[in-house]
């Protein structure tokens, strides 16, 4: 039901756009006034919500320690799982960040009929995640060529490297198939486990169902609608030097479905779970290091308590305390 | 006539034939739509007026998670959700992990509780959305907006505002985690369940809902210096008999002071060592040690616990009773500090108490006087703990150690939750272990080192009427003891917590019949080769030493 009405919400949004292309005015509001709406939405709204994670502070150091701890000088700690110092924190965050350490991790655990759990490495959803993730990334960054022109050599060899596999005009990347590759292992998954069917929100199919609908229509322009790819860039760079002439008028339809959807999926981001991307940084267990018993960490809002003192804990035991012999600090109350 | 059937507190009334199935099939409503049933043997009781009253808590009354009423104040809507704001407003983990969960499910099947229950709602994803499902609804822009629209469309979208129903589910489900943190250890951003339940923990606390095995152990421990309300001649008593004991095994009179000042060294370990075994075997344990040291140090009646039920109840309560220790230190004028063996308690020592009661500035830097090792590690706690403190006396050779003791012990080691997860303590112990005992044999590594799992007593779970939780909580602990069991013979589960030796006997009876559980520091003690000590014949439970170490004698180590 969740996924289903999120497949509908996309589909909506994509009709809407195939109709609305069909009138000059439409055409302004889709490509013109709804991506630069969608930009501000998500630069303000990811800075918005970032600054208030940032302005909430640390109270105790709480790093989730995955190894051995700096102690005796002949135990070799890991420096990386369980830093001691900023370098092994930082190699710990990128290895998070760039390789989803943690989630290399995974196991599959399995109760057998003789009540034995045994846990099998289950590296899927990190290949999966992995994928989607880096593949998005080569996207987008194979994107900034309508944004810029010229367009820089890195990105043009990126862009060849890519198409490495191009067997016939136009280029097949490499990196949509990893994309739908990955991101049909996280949607299956979604649907068919039924452990993550039953956690699952419309807020998680949502997402994916916009970047299905944002690659499909990608994929229709780039393969039949190939004249497309000129006016596209006029538009993108009108947009990126913020020079609103009116949309190019060959532009086909499906191009401004694509355009809506990214634009939605944009300006989605900063209230959704995608935040994670930032979250990821400001986690308290992963971005800290274990030192906390050689480093005081200091806790801005430490509170002021009331404690039982040792002279009313004495004054309550002191004769029990002088019968067992236990010195005292006064003789007498 | 025949005897009444066991009740639900007793492991006896569940089968482990049938709590060894568990069916994982999410039920065919929405968890939403689901709501909480509270059967005996699967909560605890509430805490007691007079507690919450010694500890200044909030809404102290009488009454039972099976009322209809809970009494909750007449303003605890307001009470909540100005408490869930402020601690969006102090605590940068719990915005950050309210709002970047994907709910991709990596921390479902790593929870002790799902794996031994089957509650989806256990899945630690779950049990955050518990909280986040109100969180999105009254403190999201979009959550907002939606719920005004319709409260369909609210909790179609997982979002719910804040009902009496709703505190009963986190009153049930934020005690049934224990804090234990192994799916943080998967989730891609870290997100900690612990600290989630500690803080939805500290939200249940402002209206009075907290439980009898917290509360009592805290009030206590406020007042008598620890959890189990020893009192000081108590205490002494108690030291003595283990002296006695100790004389008894080795012939050996050891020497301890209480609250002596001008020690070079305080000694904290958790109160339960000096209750029950089997930890009063390591408490005797630690005594041998220190005695055959040599060292100068002291126990305190005052900073007479090193665990904290603060740490369950909210962080002012934490900081209240762990102040004790450096207090204490001070008021004696001990150089440094050694921690016993304990798991939260060292999470506490280790994570917080510097932040709450430092600096420690009137300490010095931990030296061992035996091998004049700087503990650099702690040089701003100025508190080491016991396996890091033995380790380097094994490394450096000045203890005499006879392993063949513990030929009859075929040992493996549980890694507590919190001393391996919270701070990295994996090698230390092992390496004492190894040293002191001949026979043993590791754990599948998904169920040791920082992938070690729960006894599913901790956090304050560990009463007895909660009973069909702890057994099913304990199963993969109990599942990968059996499994070295049959394979390797082991009989014995070293563990270094005290909560961990208090509850684990019952999980391993339980799911692993014939395997017992000890501390370290009792085969550190049947081990050591002590000066003017008497042919040994017994270990530190008073059991006739294996045939090899009787006939062989000391074969020393160092």
């Amino acid at each position: 039901m969740s996924a289903l009405v999120s497949l509908a919400a996309a589909c909506v949004l994509a009709a809407a756009a195939l109709a609305g292309a069909a009138f000059p005015a439409g055409r302004v509001a889709l490509g013109q006034v709804l991506p630069i709406l969608a930009f501000l939405c998500f630069v303000a709204g990811v800075a918005f919500r970032v600054l208030l994670w940032a302005r909430a502070p640390v109270p105790f150091r709480i790093p989730t320690t995955c190894g051995q701890q700096k102690s005796l000088p002949w135990i070799r700690a890991n420096a990386v799982d369980n830093p001691s110092s900023g370098i092994g924190t930082i190699a710990r965050l990128a290895l998070e960040v760039l390789f989803f350490r943690s989630l290399f991790r995974n196991t599959q655990s399995e109760l057998r009929p003789d009540g034995r759990l045994v846990y099998t490495p289950s590296p899927w959803l990190w290949a999966g995640a992995l994928a989607f993730h880096g593949a998005l990334c080569v996207i987008l960054l194979r994107h900034l060529r309508f944004f810029l022109n010229p367009v820089p050599a890195p990105l043009i060899a990126l862009q060849s490297a890519d198409g490495f596999f191009q067997v016939a005009l136009p280029a097949l990347y490499a990196s949509t198939f990893v994309f739908l590759g990955g991101m049909c292992f996280l949607l299956g998954r979604r649907l068919v486990s039924a452990s993550v069917r039953y956690l699952s929100l419309p807020q998680d199919y949502f997402p994916l169902f916009l970047f299905l609908g944002i690659v499909a229509t990608g994929l229709w322009v780039h393969f039949f609608e190939q004249s497309t790819a000129a006016p596209a860039k006029e538009l993108a760079l009108g947009l990126a030097n913020l020079s609103f002439a009116r949309p190019p008028a060959d532009l086909p339809a499906v191009f401004f479905a694509h355009l809506l959807l990214a634009s939605v999926l944009l300006a989605w981001i900063p209230g959704s779970k995608i935040m994670h991307m930032a979250g990821v940084f400001l986690s308290p267990t992963r971005n800290l290091a274990n030192n906390s018993r050689a480093v005081r960490h200091v806790n801005p809002w430490n509170p002021d308590v009331e404690v039982h003192t040792y002279a009313e804990y004495e004054d309550e035991f002191r004769e029990k305390m002088k019968g067992a012999g236990i010195p005292v600090e006064k003789e007498t109350k | 006539m025949s005897e009444p059937a066991p009740r639900f507190d007793n492991p006896a009334h569940y089968k482990p034939e049938d709590l060894g199935r568990v069916d994982y099939r999410p039920p065919a409503t929405p968890w939403i739509r689901t709501p909480v049933e509270f059967k005996p043997g699967r909560f605890l009781v509430p805490a007691k007026e007079k507690n919450l009253k010694a500890l200044g808590l909030p809404n102290p009354r009488v009454w039972s998670p099976t009322d209809a009423d809970w009494k909750l104040p007449p303003d605890w809507k307001e009470i909540l959700l100005k408490g869930l704001k402020d601690r969006l407003d102090r605590f940068r983990s719990l915005r950050v992990f309210m709002d970047s969960c994907v709910r991709c499910g990596a921390c479902a099947d790593k929870c002790h509780f799902y794996l031994g229950g089957g509650d989806p709602k256990n899945m630690p994803v779950l049990r955050a959305e518990l909280l986040r499902s109100v969180y999105r609804n009254e403190f999201t822009a979009a959550g907002r907006i939606l719920s005004r629209l319709s409260a369909g469309l609210a909790r179609f979208a997982g979002n719910r505002p804040l009902t009496p129903d709703v505190v009963k589910e986190w009153f049930y489900y934020f005690f049934q985690c224990t804090e234990c943190r192994r799916c943080s250890v998967f989730c891609p951003y870290g997100i900690d369940t612990a600290e989630i339940t500690i803080l939805a923990r500290e939200l249940l606390n402002l209206v009075g809902c907290n439980v009898h095995w917290v509360i009592e152990p805290a009030a206590n421990c406020f007042r008598t210096g620890n959890h189990l309300a020893i009192q000081p001649h108590g205490m002494a008593d108690t030291l003595s008999f283990f002296a006695d004991d100790i004389e008894t095994i080795t012939g050996v009179k050891v020497n301890y002071t209480l609250n002596r000042k001008g020690a070079e060294i305080l000694f904290v370990t958790p109160s339960g060592d000096l209750l029950a075994e089997p930890g009063t075997s390591t408490c005797m344990g630690y005594l041998a040690l220190f005695h055959e040291l040599g060292l100068d140090y002291t126990w305190s009646t005052y900073a007479s616990e090193g665990g904290n039920f603060g740490l369950f109840t909210n962080n002012e309560t934490m900081k209240r009773l762990n102040a004790k220790i450096y207090a204490e230190a001070k008021r004696l004028g001990v150089k440094w500090i050694i921690g016993g063996e304990c798991g939260h308690m060292w999470r506490v020592l280790h994570q917080y108490m510097d932040t709450m009661n430092g600096p420690a500035d009137f300490l010095e830097v931990p030296r061992s006087p035996i091998t004049g090792t700087v503990f650099e590690n702690a040089r701003s706690t100025k508190m080491i703990h016991i396996a890091e403190f033995t380790a380097d006396l094994i490394h450096e050779g000045k203890i005499r150690l006879d392993p063949s003791r513990n030929d009859d012990v075929r040992a493996t080691f549980h890694d507590s939750c919190n001393t391996s997860r919270g701070m990295g303590l994996l090698e230390e112990p092992r390496y004492v272990l190894k040293s002191v005992c001949r026979n043993f044999f590791e754990m599948p590594e998904n169920t040791i080192r920082e992938q070690t799992f729960c006894c599913g007593s901790g956090a304050g779970l560990g009463s007895d009427e909660n009973m069909e939780m702890r057994l099913r909580g304990g199963l993969p602990r109990g599942s990968a003891v059996r499994y070295v069991r049959d394979k390797f013979g082991v009989n014995r589960l070293v563990a270094i917590c005290a909560i961990d030796r208090a509850t684990l006997p019952v999980v391993c009876d339980y799911w692993a019949k014939g395997v017992s559980v000890s501390g370290l520091h009792e085969l550190v003690a049947n081990a050591l080769v002590m000066k003017g000590e008497k042919k040994r014949e017994i270990n530190f439970r008073m059991q006739p030493l294996p045939k090899q170490a009787l006939e062989g004698g000391a074969s020393a180590h160092a």
